[in-house]
């Protein structure tokens, strides 16, 4: 019977937003990684996004463009030194264009663990229907 | 002289002058990606999770980047020099029909070992996990922690 064992985690850098309007605080943004995948009823996006909070996580729906924006503070003290940093700290920006069959008033989005769910149901129309072929 | 020359031309084995450009370039390459990608890059272990360790005068803070993993799935260990951090990130199985747009998330076993600057209070030691980051706090053991040396004026 086949075993199949999770493959070890990688250590992957975070990625940095290159191109974004300017911020007013200083501090470096960061792309949050998502799977986006859809099912028949809705379309579900996940986001790894820790440090963010519901308080400091803003989700905004505007002309069919989704955006996340979530600001993580920096969790060291002012009184404490570096001894070893292999990750820095900054807020988690990124937009996504939806198409017009998501029902824009049913969006839910939970945030645990660092982890964004956000789930977007679409409009009664855009649910395939099969279509029998009569012979 | 003229047959120590002969023995080091052409460079380690090579048959033809392209080979040898070609050696020449991959080594021009890692050069200019060392210059380059070292500076802009901070050190890391490359073992999952990225840690970033500070102290104070009585602890050290570990903390860890771990989105989507609760306080139960992490085991931490601790030595008196090493803090050992392993787990399972698990994707949640979703919906069998599902039709991916995107798949930027990953999952796995992870398991890392850090060596700690000086010995610290085992028994103490804390960990918690707040909102996917997960922060140790190690009290230094009291011979590590620094000690003030009055100057006396003879």
């Amino acid at each position: 019977m086949a075993n199949i064992e999770s493959k070890a985690l990688q250590a992957k850098e975070k990625e940095e937003v290159t191109s974004h309007a300017e911020q007013t605080k200083s501090g470096v943004v960061f792309t949050p990684a998502v799977d986006i995948f859809e099912t028949d009823k809705e379309i579900t996006l996940l986001a790894d996004m820790p440090g963010v909070t519901s308080k400091a996580l803003n989700i905004d729906l505007h002309e069919n463009t989704l955006t996340l924006d979530g600001d993580v503070n920096s969790p060291e003290r002012d009184d404490e030194l570096e001894v070893m940093r292999e990750y820095r700290t900054g807020k988690y920006y990124r937009q996504f264009t939806l198409s017009q069959v998501i029902d824009q008033s049913k969006i839910d989005a939970v945030l645990k663990d660092g982890v964004l769910r956000l789930r977007l149901p679409k409009v009664e129309a855009a649910t395939p229907r099969k279509i029998t072929v009569k012979s | 002289m003229l047959l120590r020359r002969l023995y080091e031309w052409p460079a380690r084995n090579m048959t033809s002058a392209f080979e040898e450009l070609e050696s020449m370039k991959r080594q021009m390459d890692l050069l200019t990606q060392g210059l380059t990608r070292g500076l802009l890059r901070e050190p890391t272990s490359g073992v999952f999770p990225l840690v970033n360790v500070t102290e104070d005068k009585n602890n050290y803070y570990i903390r860890a980047e771990l989105p989507g993993l609760k306080a139960d799935d992490i085991d931490i260990s601790v030595t008196v020099d090493t803090l050992s951090i392993s787990g399972e990130k698990r994707l949640p199985v979703e919906e069998e029909n599902a039709r991916y747009h995107r798949s930027e998330r990953e999952g796995g076993k992870f398991s890392r070992i850090i060596s700690l600057p000086s010995p610290v209070n085992t028994g103490k030691v804390e960990a918690g996990s707040a909102d996917g980051i997960l922060t140790v706090v190690l009290p230094k053991a009291e011979e590590a922690k620094p000690k003030q040396i009055s100057v006396k004026v003879s």
